[in-house]
């Protein structure tokens, strides 16, 4: 017979609002084992721990139940209590009466009501918990960076800075990501390209990184501290080892009509390129879907200018498999399709264009060098307008209802530029709120209308239409309450960002969770924003959420720090809630190594004593705790009822349906 | 004014990784959900045994409801599609057995879905509230 205790936290008025926690103490004195139970304004705090490890002593607790906030919250604090007074961690039982009573309903009865059931169960539950111990397995010191933008270069960087080795996966040819695309970085107008080549080859150069560029992640196996990932690394038809990046078959390519993606299509690549004159590896890669010599088997140019011998046609997909002890995504973002928009005639006019292609028309490495050029004609557009919020905060099924973070500063941020490059343009901006929170944002904000002169109207755009050489905009000033038609020669269009479309086939490999817009969830929103839920996966930058370049390095080095966390440890205390099958009932049928994801099930034979006292031989199931994750699916498909999961027993479930229904 | 005095009891098990936590998420934004429901965490929905269904309905239980992760989501890869198929199999054994195909559900919620657990559970109650009461396979032995 368990003797157990009951905790009934108050959670300040969170529980105590709507459930009497006295009552509930009071109730459970009555249930079968229970010795002991009290209510305390936090149980988690450092008082209300004591009152728990003090009543264990006194009272020879053989099991606790802590009526609180969910376990995803502290049922680690309560076991760590429970453990430091020598009693089993598996011990506890949280009854959830705050996320799944008091704050879902409102009157004290039916709060309170449902709290005793609910604490009731985990009594129930608890009578038939058994001390459990947990194994270890060594960590791989070694993590795997999925994306090589500013964020995952700068985890990269980090963990590699604390001497463990780390690889970074990549799919574009080189490392760099939208960063490299961006002019100018608000709201200190410094240089995109200045402060991130610099830490590119870092990366490069960092004996501790290697960069698996023009790759993907093909498939995840394992668990924290010992995952084993898959890498394709796509054939790029050029031998990285021999490729000096000297660039001479980029000049020398036939195939000049190869949209260039680096710059979103405003110009043209060969068909054998290298991304920008600062890419990471700098080595070339031909494009299959436009090489000549690739789909007709004539030309190979490339192959006859290249001194280094690195051009090889005959290239494969080639598959590698790596250990890790940790993971972090840095997917990051890309702004939305503007096809639905058609409002705006983005699809019907050249100068109607996105903010990250005016930010290559800015850039000196852009297809116009630097200057600022219609892209229809080439001329100096002398009227543009800046369109915000163009699918974000849009709860249509074609928009994203949340806000894109980033859109006003950056726009903020054009707008000012070409003022000051060019002072006989005339800038307006269309917004449905400015928002600039954020260290110097602000400022900056007030700046482009102050000092700048940009026109801030506020109020949305309705329509644009092509005229002649001129856009005419048609929008409402919703201050002056005014209708206003501007003949526009440029208009650009700030366009929602939404994370990379790899990033779901990614989640459902790593078994991380996403949200409804497909970003990252974070392990908890506030106290573990850098972690998925699943352990061993850590979020970095705008795959978790939009983010602006200062935020996604904070972020970026705040998962490193938590990789490095990992990694320093030599081993992982395993999970102690794995299967496991009675040999007795065991008759060795295979069904449940049919489903174990993991492998974990193998059969052995074994000897049995049969009541005649002779032996028998039989093969029984056998469960590898190390790699047992505890899902259950085992036991429930096994026939005889010889599977079985600890902490999530059969009995234990049972018993708890039962304390439900009484 | 006739008021239904009828509080059904609902017994919904939900995975801990996605429909345990969108719960939670539920009850952190503060969206209401009748208080009939309550819920048994599982680590996956492959870990609900049909025995725990049948032995719910023979204690009483008016409905019972099953939620995991979105398919292609659940944190051990496969239980989901485990779940789906040995729940629609005995569901549709349930209902050949008189517990009505309405009593009885899958769903799937994320860990970002609270609003969508809140609902569900609105729903859900609402339907076995208007069933009524199940007796069909409740064991009287066991009421005392
Ligand atoms: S973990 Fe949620 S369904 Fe498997």
């Amino acid at each position: 017979m368990q003797r157990i205790g009951v905790f009934v936290c108050h959670c300040g008025t969170n529980i105590a609002g709507t459930v009497d926690v006295k009552a509930v103490a009071e109730a459970m004195k009555y249930e079968n084992g229970v010795v002991f139970s009290t209510d305390y304004q936090y149980m988690c705090s450092e008082a209300g721990q004591n009152i728990i490890k003090d009543a264990i002593k006194e009272h020879k607790l053989t099991g606790i139940v802590v009526c609180s906030c969910s376990p995803r919250m502290h049922e680690a604090t309560f076991r760590k209590a429970a453990q430091s007074v020598g009693l089993n961690p598996y011990m506890v039982e949280i009854a959830n009466i705050r996320e799944q009573c008091s704050w879902i309903h409102k009157d004290m009865a039916t709060g309170t009501e449902k709290a005793i059931i609910l604490a009731r169960t985990a009594v129930a539950k608890v009578h038939l918990n058994a001390p459990l111990t947990s194994g270890e397995t060594p960590v791989v010191k070694r993590a795997l960076v999925i994306g090589g933008g500013i964020a995952g270069i700068q985890t990269a960087l980090d963990i590699a800075d604390a001497g463990f080795p780390v690889d970074i996966v990549e799919k574009l040819p080189t490392i760099g990501g939208k960063m490299s695309q961006i002019d100018k970085t608000f709201p200190t107008l410094d240089c995109a390209a200045c402060i991130l080549t610099p830490k590119m080859v870092d990366a490069a150069q960092n004996e501790n990184i290697k960069i698996y560029s023009y790759s993907e992640v093909s498939g995840v196996k394992g668990f924290v501290g010992n995952f084993e990932v898959t890498i394709k690394r796509k054939a790029r038809f050029v031998d990285e080892t021999k490729c000096t990046g000297c660039g001479l078959c980029t000049e020398k390519c036939p195939q000049k009509r190869v949209p260039n993606e680096f710059n979103l299509g405003m110009d043209q690549r060969r068909a054998i390129y290298i991304p920008f004159a600062q890419a990471v590896p700098k080595i070339a890669t031909i494009d299959a879907d436009y090489c000549t010599m690739l789909k007709t088997g004539k030309c190979g140019v490339c192959s006859k200018v290249c001194t280094a011998g690195a051009i090889d046609y005959t290239q494969k997909d080639e598959f590698i498999t790596e250990k890790y002890g940790a993971i972090v995504v840095a997917t990051g973002f890309n702004p939305i399709k503007l096809d639905k928009y058609d409002e705006y005639a983005y699809s019907q006019s050249k100068d109607v264009i996105t903010s990250l292609e005016f930010e290559r028309l800015t850039n000196a490495a852009g297809p116009t060098a630097g200057k600022l050029l219609r892209p229809s004609d080439g001329k100096h557009p002398h009227k543009i307008v800046f369109v915000q919020c163009v699918g974000s905060r849009d709860t249509r099924e074609c928009g994203k209802s949340y806000c894109s973070k980033i859109c006003c500063m950056y726009t903020a941020k054009h707008a000012m530029l070409t003022r000051e490059k060019y002072p006989d343009t005339e800038v307006y901006v269309f917004y449905i709120d400015v928002r600039t929170p954020g260290k110097n944002f602000d400022e900056f904000y007030r700046r482009a209308v102050e000092e700048y002169g940009v026109h801030y109207i506020k109020g949305m755009v309705g329509k644009v239409i092509p005229e002649g050489d001129k856009l005419i905009v048609r929008a409402s000033d919703l201050i002056s309450n005014e209708q206003l038609t501007i003949d526009a020669d440029l208009v650009v269009l700030a366009a929602a960002i939404e994370p990379d479309k790899t990033a779901r086939p990614l989640a459902t490999m790593l078994t991380a969770s996403m949200d409804t817009n497909d970003f990252f969830t974070e392990a908890h929103p506030k106290l573990r924003p850098v972690e998925s839920p699943t352990a061993g996966i850590f979020l970095s930058g705008a795959c978790q959420g939009p983010k602006d370049i200062p935020e996604t390095v904070a972020q970026a080095s705040a998962a490193a720090a938590k990789v490095i966390g990992l990694l320093v440890k030599d081993k992982m205390k395993n999970n102690a809630c794995v299967a496991h099958s009675d040999e007795n009932m065991c008759n060795g049928c295979s069904n449940c190594a049919k489903v174990c994801a993991y492998n974990a099930i193998s059969y052995v034979d074994k000897e049995f004593r049969m009541p005649d006292r002779t032996t028998r031989v039989r093969r029984v199931a056998v469960v590898n705790d190390a790699v047992c994750q505890g899902c259950g699916a085992c036991t429930v498909t096994c026939p005889s009822g010889a599977m079985d999961l600890k902490g999530f027993s059969n009995k234990q479930i049972m018993a708890e349906v039962d304390a439900i229904c009484k | 004014m006739q008021v239904n005095e009828f509080k059904p009891k609902i017994v919904a098990f939900c995975c801990n990784w996605c429909s345990y936590a969108g719960a939670d998420l539920a009850g952190t934004n503060r969206l209401n959900y009748p208080a009939d429901v309550k819920i048994i965490r599982v680590p996956c929905s492959c870990r609900v045994n049909p025995l725990f269904v049948l032995r719910a309905f023979q204690r009483g239980a008016d409905g019972v409801i099953i939620c995991g992760c979105h398919p292609g989501d659940c944190h051990y890869t496969t239980g989901n599609y485990y779940a789906r198929r040995r729940m629609t199999l005995l569901f549709s054994m349930l209902d050949y057995l008189g517990i009505e195909k309405e009593r009885t559900r899958v769903e799937w919620v994320s860990a970002a879905e609270g609003a969508k657990f809140a609902a569900t559970m609105n729903d859900f109650v609402a339907t076995v509230t208007k069933l009524g009461e199940n007796k069909r396979l409740e064991d009287l032995r066991c009421k005392k």
